[in-house]
């Protein structure tokens, strides 16, 4: 086994997924074939290869700090599950 | 002909003689909708008013003689293109109510051109998968045959263009997610170079991968489309600023003296009988209009589908992390402290195929793994791009299968999620080397399903593929073939 139960329920925390007893015995199978199958890119050594993070050569993006037109409260506000004046509103954040 | 079975050009050239008005058509695609989309499941708005008013509008520019290219041409497009108050979904219920404040860069400048939203179009969940069956809103039927898929994660993108419900659409490909339908429904795909088109209000599934393009009746169209699309966007630092040639002079029917690379990886032992056939005859043809063929070799291709799903996961993983029920999309109910409304949220919102995706993505970023997983996987994807870099010293273009069988049933592939990711061999190592790919209509299997041929380019030669992609279509005849609904 290339990962175990444990594992997947300690990734669902940190991809704050709430899964179920049977989804988990679900990924940790379909994620165990998976990790087999991309196992074979150890087959190739590259030592001196250069990570690609980027498709096209690129230089930093810059632009000028310059005020600009936006969205505007209401606009930012309109999607929110809940508001209260001009802020999103979340349960209790400490526990 | 029928007002909906016009291409792009074709309508264009009614509209500016008068001879239709742009709310007839418009109208024409909506009563096709209405009449094929119970079958197809193609969208998932319609915009009827929104589009009728757009069409009127468009007739008032015509009518002053301020027309363009796309003035009045009812299009549709996949929805996870952000579109101004009409609501956007990306394919999953997280998104089920959300209504944009503003349109992505990609349809802003349709819109200018006076192009008419028709609605929005069916997809995998947020572009992840390869059958349209990962959809929250039921899964898209191919015109061809309503039993198969029609492919994805643009089937709805797909599947319009071949039930005749739009003129032409716009799909997004990450892994051949526009190439790959249209193959399967026999239209002209294109995934321009990344880079080439602005992502800016696209939602995004695997950032360094994801690009924009046209789906079409034809390559004229497919020009067209890329024309109008393509160019630098100062909200998209990715897009490159290089000037946008008129895509619409490299339709030269002619390919003498073109040299034409035949990866050997491609032409496996594996291979459909019907998609080989098809193959084999384009090589006859295309030997026929003078091009000259080259026996290459992309010796990393067998790496690129693991390579890829390494690096496309650990991506989502991330950009999908802003789905927290905050600011928009869905909200638990049941959650009386913040971690846990993130977790239920997320659990309620996203579909299976995007959970694994997520879990997949985070576990190969997570500590402990980083290096052996999505390092790696970016180091295999230098090779994968040197391959084509080397190909392109001796080739002009690379011509391969757009997918290694025609369109599955629907159902056959769901339980098994990696032969569902194999099924995009073909068309991933393009992405993970940034460079262009089109899917062109290249034959029938014996079940009466299309088959696409890919035209493969070097980064920034759609010019040579689009050129490459209309002397076939004016030797053949599979893209006037039509579903019959």
């Amino acid at each position: 086994m290339r990962i175990t139960q444990k594992e997947v329920e300690h990734v669902a925390t940190l991809a704050r997924l709430k899964l179920g007893p049977e989804e988990i015995t679900t990924f940790t199978s379909q994620m165990d074939a998976i990790l087999s199958y991309v196992d074979k890119l150890s087959e190739l050594n590259t030592d001196d290869i250069v990570p690609t993070s980027h498709a096209v050569p690129m230089e930093n993006a810059f632009r000028a700090d310059e005020v600009r037109p936006s969205l505007g409260t209401d606009g930012a506000l309109a999607n929110a599950p809940d508001r209260v004046e001009g802020f999103f509103r979340v349960p209790k954040v400490i526990e | 002909m029928e007002i909906f079975e016009l291409t792009i050009h074709q309508l264009h050239e009614k509209l500016k003689k008068k001879e239709l008005s742009s709310v007839e058509a418009t109208t024409a695609m909506l009563s096709r909708i209405k009449a094929t989309d119970e079958k197809i499941n193609a969208f998932i708005t319609i915009c009827e008013d929104g589009a009728l008013a757009a069409a009127k509008e468009a007739d008032s520019r015509i009518a002053k003689g301020d027309g363009a290219l796309l003035t009045g041409i009812p299009l549709a497009l996949k929805d996870i293109f952000l579109t101004k108050g009409v609501k956007t979904t990306c394919g999953s219920k997280i998104l089920g109510n959300f209504v944009p404040p503003y349109s992505s860069t990609a349809w802003s400048k349709l819109e200018e051109q006076g192009a008419v939203l028709l609605g929005k179009l069916n997809q995998d969940e947020f572009a992840m998968g390869s059958s349209s069956e990962g959809s929250a809103f039921g899964p898209t039927r191919n015109p061809w045959n309503t039993d198969c898929i029609p492919g994805g994660s643009s089937g709805g993108s797909g599947a319009a263009v071949a039930a005749q419900q739009a003129i032409a659409t716009l799909g997004t490909d990450t892994g051949g997610s526009i190439r790959q339908p249209a193959s399967h429904c026999g239209c002209v795909g294109l995934k321009p170079t990344y880079g080439r088109v602005s992502r800016y209000g696209v939602i995004a599934y695997a950032s360094s991968l994801d690009q924009v393009g046209p789906m079409t009746r034809d390559v004229r169209d497919a020009a067209i489309m890329l024309g109008a699309i393509a160019g630098y966007d100062p909200a998209d630092s990715t897009s490159v600023d290089r000037p946008v040639p008129d895509y619409t002079t490299a339709l030269i029917p002619d390919v003498k003296g073109l040299k034409i690379g035949l990866p050997k990886e491609y032409y496996i032992d594996g291979l459909d009988a019907d998609v080989k056939k098809a193959m084999d005859l384009a090589i006859e043809t295309y030997r026929g209009l003078g091009a000259e063929f080259v026996d290459i070799s992309l010796p990393h291709t067998d790496y690129a589908v693991a390579c890829y799903y390494l690096i496309a996961t650990a991506e989502a993983s991330s950009n999908l992390a802003r789905y927290d029920g905050v600011r928009f999309g869905h909200r638990t109910e049941d959650a009386a402290a913040l971690k846990e409304m993130y977790m239920k949220s997320r659990a309620e919102g996203f579909g299976t195929e995007v959970k694994r995706r997520i879990m997949l993505g985070t576990y190969a970023l997570s500590s402990g793994y980083y290096d052996a997983y999505y390092i790696k996987a970016q180091k295999v994807r230098t090779l994968i791009m040197q391959d084509f870099l080397k190909a392109f010293e001796t080739v002009d273009l690379i011509l391969t299968p757009v997918a290694p069988t025609p369109a599955f049933k629907i159902g056959e592939k769901v339980s098994d999620p990696l032969q569902m990711y194999l099924s995009d061999i073909f068309t991933i190592p393009v992405n993970l080397a940034g460079t262009c790919g089109m899917s062109i209509p290249a034959g029938m299997s014996s079940t009466g399903l299309p088959i696409g041929l890919q035209l493969i380019g070097r980064p920034f030669g759609e010019e040579t593929i689009i050129r490459a992609g209309y002397a076939f279509e004016q030797a053949t005849q599979w893209h006037r073939m039509k579903a019959v609904l």
